[in-house]
């Protein structure tokens, strides 16, 4: 039973080494949560398909309508370009949003708690879970760029223009799932968190440029969406996206706004994620 | 092992002191002090809300107490509980493997988080998979395991980072007799080989009078009695059995239901319903 651990065999002279293994350790920790979801996916593939429903109605109900009407997109830019940025934003979103169910439903299960008493720190585990919704996106995200080449969407396939689009994509999941994940440690209970979670995605989408643009909003409305951070990773998403997009707020803005509003939820989620097991 | 008689401090493996745990004016967890030794299989056994899963919450820093102390494997659980997660496995009354993995992609996502070295892992979960007697269903989903394969695979998980306390609550619950003893087998190989205390907490007051080196009966928050299964038998009467003493050392006013009664008999009952 020696008080000194684990660690007491180590020189002490190597601080540097165990720096090296906490960071290594960290990282092992969050991969592992992140792995066990792809693990997950490949076992069921058919919920990719089951959740690819929305995005194609989206396109192909509301954006071939709303392309007939004149003036909604900016520039030269098509109607249905414009969208396909913006709905694959959303599909993201909704996986995101409703990941704190995930987490309850883990609580109630008995796999929280199992987390919890692994001496992985809890900014590890919500990272872990945060990469996972990233996961999850980006196999969306698959299914909506092959919808959106379909469809004829002028669709940039630059290898560095994907891997941004995926690094915006990961970053976006990474932040909103986390905001549910925060979510689900206030309110605990499913039924609750359903209600929730509805009322929160309307305001998120609408009150962003996902289907229209900022400048067809009311100015009160305006400055909602111009704190809405989905709106920043559709503009982020819009640019690298298209072969002729562009982006509002510049990409810097862009990924600076989405990188530190994850970094924030990350570090209020983990104070909260271990009392969950309560 | 059947007598313990004051231990060198050493061997002790979890010492609270007045442990004690509110929510709201319920105080689950009433001043509870105790010491269990290294190498113990130590019962704990009280009726549906008595504060048994409180008590094995604080002890694995799941949940911090309101007052009190308590180390386990020698460390604080409220200043090192990260030192304490390290030294400890916890066995929860849900089911806390993930259904939807294999057994082996089970093992893998603890043997990462707890930090088992990238080339011992395989060969750990190989072994500790094997002991459990998994070895043949490694790779099929757990949700598709039965209830006493799922309990033998959250055993599994606490051979891979070779814990010194290991908590089970409720390890039994919901499994037909042969899978309850088959858990028991490996609990008592783990105590024997390595040495390791166990923590239990049961309803079958048959198998803690068999396998428990030690008891504590909890009633209300409080510990009504500790002892080796003979010694509180012997406070009953001469032919009373574990039964009896449960009965007999409940306070009787424990039929009105305490607050945490509801909660977690609904929490027992999908476990069990879950198991079989």
């Amino acid at each position: 039973m020696a008080k000194s651990g684990e660690h007491a065999g180590q020189p002490v002279s190597t601080v540097d080494r165990s720096v090296g293994r906490a960071l290594g350790d960290y990282a092992t920790q969050t991969f592992a949560v992140a792995a066990a979801e792809v693990q997950k996916l490949h076992h069921d593939p058919l919920e990719l398909l089951t959740r690819a429903v929305q995005p194609v109605l989206w396109l192909m109900l509301f954006g071939e309508v709303m392309a007939r009407v004149r003036g909604v997109a900016p520039g030269n830019i098509p109607y249905l370009d414009f969208l396909a940025a913006g709905i694959l934003a959303q599909s993201a979103l909704f996986v995101a949003i409703f990941y704190g169910i995930s987490a309850i439903w883990e609580r109630d299960l008995g796999v929280l708690q199992r987390y919890l008493v692994s001496p992985a720190p809890r900014s590890a585990l919500v990272l872990g879970k945060a990469l996972s919704a990233g996961v999850r996106a980006l196999s969306q995200a698959m299914i909506v760029y092959a919808l959106a080449l379909l469809l004829g969407v002028g669709i940039d396939l630059h290898p560095l223009n994907i891997l941004g689009v995926a690094v915006a994509i990961v970053l976006g999941s990474a932040l909103f799932s986390t905001l549910s994940l925060i979510i689900a440690c206030i309110v605990k209970t499913r039924e609750r968190f359903m209600g929730i979670g509805q009322v929160l995605t309307m305001p998120i989408f609408f009150a962003s440029n996902a289907i229209y643009p900022l400048s067809l909003m009311p100015a009160w409305l305006r400055v909602v969406s111009h704190v809405n951070p989905l709106t920043y990773e559709v503009d982020a998403l819009r640019a690298l996206m298209l072969t002729n997009g562009v982006s509002d707020y510049g990409l810097l803005l862009d990924f600076g706004v989405l990188s530190a509003a994850t970094v924030v939820l990350t570090l209020i989620a983990a104070r909260m994620y271990g009392r969950m097991g309560y | 092992m059947q007598t313990a008689s004051s231990p060198p401090i050493h061997d002790i493996a979890v010492q609270a002191s007045r442990l004690t745990r509110k929510f709201g004016d319920l105080t689950a967890v009433d001043q509870v002090t105790l010491t269990i030794n290294q190498g113990e299989i130590f019962g704990l056994i009280g009726p549906n809300g008595a504060g048994k899963s409180t008590l094995i919450r604080m002890l694995t820093t799941l949940l911090p107490p309101t007052s009190g102390s308590a180390t386990v494997a020698g460390y604080d659980i409220v200043s090192q509980p990260a030192e304490v997660r390290r030294h400890i496995a916890y066995v929860p009354q849900l089911l806390s493997a993930d259904s939807a993995l294999t057994g082996y992609e089970n093992m893998l996502l603890s043997a990462r988080l707890y930090g088992v070295p990238r080339r011992e892992r395989a060969e750990r979960i190989t072994r500790a998979l094997a002991r459990m007697g998994l070895s043949d269903v490694a790779h099929h989903p757990a949700g598709h395991y039965s209830g006493g394969m799922i309990r033998r695979l959250e055993i599994a998980h606490s051979l891979l980072h070779r814990p010194t306390v290991l908590f089970l609550d409720e390890p039994t619950v919901g499994l037909d007799p042969g899978a309850r003893e088959t858990v028991w087998e490996h609990v008592l190989d783990l105590r024997d080989r390595f040495h390791r205390t166990m923590i239990v907490t049961s309803h079958h007051m048959d198998e803690i009078d068999e396998f428990c080196d030690r008891i504590a009966l909890i009633d209300r928050g409080r510990i009504a009695a500790v002892g080796t299964a003979s010694e509180l038998k012997a406070r009953v009467g001469p032919d009373a059995t574990l039964d009896d003493v449960f009965i007999r050392l409940v306070a009787a006013t424990s039929e009105t239901e305490s607050e945490g009664g509801y909660g977690e008999v609904r929490r027992a009952r999908r476990a069990a319903r879950e198991h079989s």
